[in-house]
C-alpha cells in the first residue's frame, strides 16, 4: 500500500519536475543561458491562471489558457529585457556575459516575484483543477488531478521530442545547440532560433507552472525553491542533455517522495542534495553530460 | 589621467570616511543601527568580490561562509556563555568559516562556472537544512538567542562596525591591488595561461577562498553579537546571498570598494523605501537591473566614466 502510494505520488511529482526542468535545459543547451527567473515564470503563469478564475470568474480551461499566454509573455520579456541586451552588449566582456546574465535574470525573477506579491499578496494560491474528484487505483486513493498532471506532462514532453526530432524548425534548434556557427553558415538566422526556443520554453514553463498550481499550489515564496530544484535537476542530469534531465527528475522526485513517506517530511530534500554533492565531486559533468 | 582619477576617488573616499566618523553626533540611534548592519553587509560583499571579481569563482553561496561563522560563534556562546569570552567565540567563528572556505574550495578546483555555482548553492541549502533539523543545537527555524552582546550602546556598536569595515576593506583592497590580486585575476580569466606563466593557480585560489571565508565568517560572528540572535533568514537564506551578490555587482565588480558602496546603498534604499511596503524590493531590483544593463561597471564605473569624459 505504502509502496504503491510512493510509486504513484512520486511519478506525478517527478513528471512535473521533468517538465519544469526540460525548458530550462533546452535554453541552456541552445543559447548557453542559465535562466534564474525560471521559478518566477512558472509562478507567474500559475498566478495568472488563478487570477483569471478567481477574479474574473472564467472556467478552468480559459484560466489555463490565460496562464499559458502569461508564461509566453514572461518568457519573451525575460529574453528581451534580461538576456538579449547583455548578449549583444559591446561594453561587457565576452567572458563576463555569463555572470551578467545570471545576475540580470535573477533580478528579473525577483521583480516578477515582488510584482506578484504586490498585486496578489504572498498567500498560497491553488489553481482550479481541470479534473476533479478522487479515484482508487491499486488500493491508493489519489486525486484524479494527479494522474491528469502526469499525463499532460508526458504529452508535452512527447510533443517536444516530436518537434525537435521530426520537424524542420526543431532540427534547426537541435543543430544550433550542437554547433551555432554551422547553423549560421547554412543560412539559418540564429536570432530566430533563439526566439523559437524561448517560445517553446515559455510554453513548457507555463504549463508546468499551471499544473503545479493545480497540484500543490504556488505562492511568491515558491519562486526561489523552484529555480533551485530545476537548476539541480538539470545539473544532475548533465547541463543541456534533455534525456538526462528527465532521468534526473525521476531520481530526485522519487528520492524526495520516498524520504517524505518513509523517514520524515522534514528531511524531504536532504538525500537529493547529498546525491547532488556526490555527483558534483565524482562526475562534475552530471550523470549524462555531453562534456 | 589615471592618477587624477584615483586621487579624486581617494578624496571622495576620505570625505566619506570623515562624514561616517562624525555621524554618531548628529543622527539617531535608529540610523546608527541601520548603518551598523550596512557596514557588516559591506564586508560580506567585499569578501564576495575578492572571490568572484578576482578569482573568477561564481559563488552563489556567500551565506554558507557567513552562516558557518555566525552559527559557530552563536552556538559556542549559547552553550558555554559565562565561561567563554565572546571574543573567543568570534575567533572560533572566523576559524570555522575558514575551514568551510577550504571545503568549498575543493570542488572549485575541479569544476567551474555554473557547476561550481550550483555546488555553492547546494552548500547553502545543506547548511539551512542542517540548522532546521538540528534545532536542539541551533535553535532551528525560530533562531538562536545568544546570551551576550558586544555592547548595548548604539554608538559603540557603530564604531566597531565602522572600524571593522574600514580595516577589512583596507586589507581586501590592498590584497586586490597587490601581486596576489593580479595573479588571481589572471587565473580567473585564463587558468591555463596563468599556470603556464609559472604561477601556482591552485595555491592562489585556495588563498582567495581562505581570505574571503575569514572575513565573511568574522563579519557574520560580529553581527551575531550585535543582533543578539542568529537566524536562518538573516545569515543563511539564499535571498541574503542574492542581496550580497547584487550589492557587489551594483557597486562595481573587481573594485572591492564598489561592493561596500553597493551594500550600503542597497540597505539604505531598502529602508528609505520601506513606507512603500511590498514595492520597496521591487523598486530596488529594478534600479539594480537598470544599472547592470546600462552601466555594467556599476556605481564606481559611473564615477570613473564621468572622470574620463
Amino acid at each position: 500500500m505504502l509502496f504503491w502510494q510512493i510509486l504513484i505520488d512520486g511519478f506525478a511529482i517527478s513528471a512535473l519536475y521533468a517538465l519544469g526542468a526540460t525548458g530550462f535545459t533546452l535554453i541552456f543547451g541552445v543559447s548557453g543561458v542559465l535562466n534564474l527567473s525560471h521559478g518566477a515564470i512558472m509562478v507567474g503563469a500559475a498566478v495568472a491562471a488563478w487570477a483569471a478564475a478567481s477574479e474574473f470568474g472564467v472556467g478552468p480551461y480559459t484560466g489555463a489558457l490565460i496562464g499559458i499566454i502569461a508564461g509566453f509573455i514572461l518568457a519573451f520579456a525575460t529574453y528581451f529585457i534580461a538576456v538579449r541586451p547583455i548578449q549583444r552588449s559591446k561594453v561587457i566582456a565576452e567572458s563576463e556575459k555569463e555572470i551578467f546574465i545570471l545576475t540580470a535574470t535573477l533580478l528579473w525573477g525577483i521583480i516578477i516575484q515582488e510584482a506578484i506579491a504586490y498585486a496578489f499578496t504572498n498567500n498560497a494560491k491553488t489553481v482550479l483543477p481541470i479534473v476533479e474528484g478522487v479515484t482508487t487505483v491499486l488500493g491508493v486513493r489519489t486525486p484524479r488531478n494527479e494522474y491528469f498532471t502526469a499525463v499532460i506532462c508526458w504529452v508535452a514532453i512527447g510533443l517536444l521530442w516530436f518537434l525537435v526530432n521530426r520537424t524542420r524548425r526543431g532540427k534547426a534548434v537541435m543543430a544550433a545547440s550542437m554547433n551555432p556557427r554551422g547553423v549560421t553558415l547554412l543560412g539559418i538566422e540564429l536570432s530566430s532560433i533563439y526566439l523559437t526556443v524561448w517560445a517553446i520554453y515559455g510554453l513548457l514553463a507555463g504549463v508546468a507552472g499551471i499544473l503545479l498550481g493545480m497540484f500543490l499550489g504556488v505562492s511568491s515564496y515558491s519562486v526561489g525553491p523552484l529555480t533551485a530544484s530545476a537548476f539541480s535537476i538539470v545539473v544532475l542530469g548533465g547541463l543541456g542533455s534533455v534525456s538526462g534531465s528527465l532521468i534526473a527528475a525521476y531520481v530526485v522526485g522519487y528520492l524526495e517522495t520516498g524520504t517524505a513517506y518513509l523517514i520524515s517530511p522534514a528531511y524531504r530534500t536532504i538525500p537529493a542534495l547529498l546525491l547532488l554533492v556526490v555527483v558534483m565531486y565524482l562526475r562534475p559533468q552530471g550523470l549524462f553530460g555531453r562534456r | 589621467m589615471p592618477n587624477f582619477v584615483s586621487s579624486r576617488l581617494f578624496w571622495i573616499g576620505l570625505a566619506t570616511v570623515i562624514v561616517a566618523l562624525v555621524l554618531p553626533t548628529y543622527v539617531s540611534g535608529y540610523v546608527l543601527g541601520l548603518l551598523t548592519v550596512a557596514y557588516y553587509t559591506a564586508v560580506f560583499a567585499m569578501s564576495w568580490d575578492l572571490l568572484f571579481g578576482f578569482a573568477g569563482e561564481v559563488n552563489f553561496g556567500p551565506t554558507f561562509l557567513i552562516g558557518v561563522g555566525a552559527y559557530t560563534a552563536g552556538i559556542l556562546d549559547a552553550h558555554f556563555s559565562p565561561g567563554l569570552s565572546i571574543w573567543l567565540c568570534i575567533a572560533a567563528g572566523a576559524l570555522a568559516a575558514v575551514v568551510g572556505g577550504v571545503v568549498l574550495a575543493l570542488p572549485a578546483l575541479r569544476v567551474s562556472g555554473p557547476y561550481f555555482g550550483l555546488t555553492t548553492l547546494v552548500a547553502v541549502l545543506m547548511l539551512q537544512n542542517f540548522i532546521v533539523v538540528a534545532a536542539g543545537l541551533t535553535g532551528g527555524e525560530i533562531g538562536l538567542a545568544v546570551p551576550d552582546v558586544i555592547s548595548i550602546d548604539a554608538k559603540t556598536n557603530y564604531w566597531i562596525a565602522l572600524g571593522f569595515m574600514l580595516v577589512s576593506g583596507a586589507i581586501l583592497f590592498g590584497l586586490s591591488r597587490s601581486a596576489i590580486g593580479l595573479i588571481l585575476q589572471a587565473s580567473g580569466q585564463d587558468k591555463i595561461q596563468a599556470g603556464a606563466l609559472g604561477f601556482n593557480v591552485t595555491k592562489h585560489k585556495l588563498a582567495a577562498f581562505v581570505v574571503s571565508a575569514f572575513f565573511s565568517g568574522l563579519a557574520g560572528a560580529l553581527m551575531v553579537f550585535y543582533m543578539g540572535t542568529a537566524s536562518v533568514s538573516t545569515f543563511v537564506d539564499v535571498g541574503v546571498g542574492v542581496q550580497i551578490i547584487i550589492a557587489a555587482v551594483l557597486g562595481g565588480r573587481r573594485t572591492v570598494i564598489g561592493a561596500a558602496i553597493g551594500a550600503i546603498f542597497l540597505i539604505g534604499m531598502g529602508e528609505l523605501l520601506r513606507p512603500l511596503g511590498e514595492l520597496a524590493t521591487l523598486i530596488v531590483s529594478v534600479i539594480a537591473l537598470v544599472v547592470i544593463l546600462f552601466f555594467p561597471d556599476g556605481f564606481l564605473g559611473m564615477i570613473r566614466g564621468g572622470a574620463k569624459a
